[in-house]
């Protein structure tokens, strides 16, 4: 799995962070989204899915497989 | 808050046809050559307090994008289902500026749509929206708001200690729900606490259905008015809060930092003081979800996001205008529309909710629930608001094992004519 985020798209929601801290954090100065891991272990596969799924703002992007 | 509709608009020469050709995703729309329909009424009459009308399950399965009649008259489109509410909130064809009507007071169709005031962000589309919400994301991240738990537990424990010591029965919205989450966002913003009857009664005059649009612009101005003498204070004797931190950044104006304050003392306090009130007498009239969750604390978090997904109190859905032509599951929605996404409807579909959506089960799995709305717009405060309320109802259900209603829930003032649902009060003893 690779994991691309897209800081433009970015609104500081926060829905990334519950969904998958392991992968996901937000720049204290303005709330964006930082990557932390882009290519998450397979346990973490599932919340990384989550994640994508509550974005408001649709700024991640995940590829599964080799992509 | 999420995008609270400030009313009904629509724009010279909509045409609620629905577009010509079969729809490719139902065969349950209009014919092609069918008769334009009758736009039906926006459903807005509930017949059990935690259930929204009846009718939405109907449009629902039958009519999901559905030509409206707003109850101040104007006409648009009405969108019901979960997956077409968040195509609506995500799609940057729908503009979230709008007349300013009121619901209940017709506005001339024909005058320009006005800019939205200072500040107001959540009318504002890119980029001007983006310029102005990421001046404060920073300020309400996940991290930041679980930083404040601590002082919202403190909050929330002086507030339950004097109703204890005032003795049952007690007036939970007066005496708990709205204080908690107003004395938060008065400590964030720096906004004095002992101000709080005017700015309550002028938020309360910003969401009565019944108000006159003149009485609303009152109540907003009076609300900017008092933000704006308040940062401009901050401006010459800084404190460590929101306002006084926009005013030394320097990048907004005083009129926008002013209608920054007021979005947010607004939102702050009527949103989570309602989600708490209202999600106690549901907990309170579910007396089996309410044993779960007592016998099991840890189930809180979802709990919480359980009841703003069954309750969501954004409770006439969010306004949204075509920016152009949008064709939206077979229809064509002209430019200039005006486009209800009903996250009421969308909470409640059993499409994307599953295991019987009108139920409220503490365990149900989490499934992206549209209570803070979607897309851009989405809820800047939905985390401030997560931490009162699991502060809260933990608290609550801790310190009073035999909370009760102390009146039939029947006598229970509901919030229907509030563009925020709730409780106008909700008697409880102990």
């Amino acid at each position: 799995m690779k994991v691309i985020v897209d800081e433009e798209r970015c609104v500081g929601a926060g829905q990334c962070v519950l969904a998958a801290a392991e992968v996901f954090d937000q720049r204290e100065a303005d709330g964006i989204v930082v990557l932390l891991d882009a290519g998450p272990p397979d346990a973490l596969h599932a919340s990384v899915e989550d994640a994508a799924a509550r974005c408001p703002a649709l700024a991640i992007e995940v590829r599964r497989g080799g992509a | 808050m999420n995008d609270t509709p400030p009313g009904a608009d629509t724009r010279p020469g909509t045409d609620l046809r629905p577009t010509t050709g079969a729809c490719p995703a139902t065969g349950a729309r209009p014919a092609t050559d069918a008769p334009r329909p009758a736009p039906r009424p926006q459903p807005t009459v509930r017949t059990c307090p935690f259930d929204p009308p009846e009718e939405y399950r109907t449009l629902r399965e039958q009519d999901p994008i559905a030509p409206v009649t707003f109850p101040d008259g104007a006409t648009g489109w009405l969108v019901t289902r979960h997956e077409d509410v968040r195509a609506v909130l995500a799609d940057p064809r729908f503009g979230a500026n709008r007349r300013p009507a009121r619901l209940g007071s017709p506005a001339p169709a024909d005058t320009p749509l006005p800019p939205p005031p200072p500040g107001m962000f959540l009318m504002m589309d890119p980029p001007e929206h983006t310029r102005i919400r990421r001046l404060l994301t920073g300020q309400f991240t996940v991290r930041r708001m679980r930083q404040l738990t601590p002082a919202v537990e403190r909050i929330v424990a002086e507030q339950l200690d004097a109703m204890a010591s005032a003795g049952g029965p007690a007036d939970l919205v007066r005496d708990f729900a709205l204080p908690v989450p107003s004395l938060v966002i008065c400590e964030l913003l720096g906004v004095p606490y002992a101000d709080r009857a005017d700015f309550q009664r002028d938020s309360s005059a910003m969401l009565r259905l019944d108000a006159t649009q003149e009485e609303a612009r009152q109540a907003h101005l009076a609300m900017h008015r008092y933000i704006h003498e308040l940062a401009l204070a901050k401006r010459v004797a800084p404190t460590d809060d929101i306002l006084s931190g926009l005013m030394q950044d320097g990048r907004l104006t005083d009129e926008e930092v002013a209608g920054v304050g007021a979005l947010l003392l607004l939102a702050g306090h009527e949103t989570t003081a309602n989600m708490i009130a209202l999600g106690t007498m549901c907990l309170l009239g579910n007396p089996g979800q309410l044993a779960a969750l007592r016998a099991d604390p840890s189930l809180m978090d979802n709990a919480v996001e359980e009841l703003l997904r069954y309750l969501t109190i954004i409770q006439f859905g969010l306004r949204r205008v075509a920016l152009e032509d949008v064709e939206l599951g077979g229809h064509l929605i002209e430019a200039g529309s005006t486009v209800l996404a009903s996250v009421t409807s969308g909470n409640r579909d059993a499409e994307r909710f599953s295991g019987d959506p009108d139920r409220l089960d503490v365990r149900r799995p989490y499934s992206p629930h549209l209570a803070f709305g979607h897309g851009i717009h989405q809820c800047i405060g939905q985390q401030l608001a997560r931490v009162e309320m699991k502060a809260a109802l933990s608290a609550l259900l801790d310190r009073f094992p035999g909370l009760r209603l102390a009146v039939p829930a029947e006598k229970v003032p509901m919030r229907d004519d509030m563009l925020i649902y709730g409780v106008h009060e909700l008697p409880v003893t102990w």
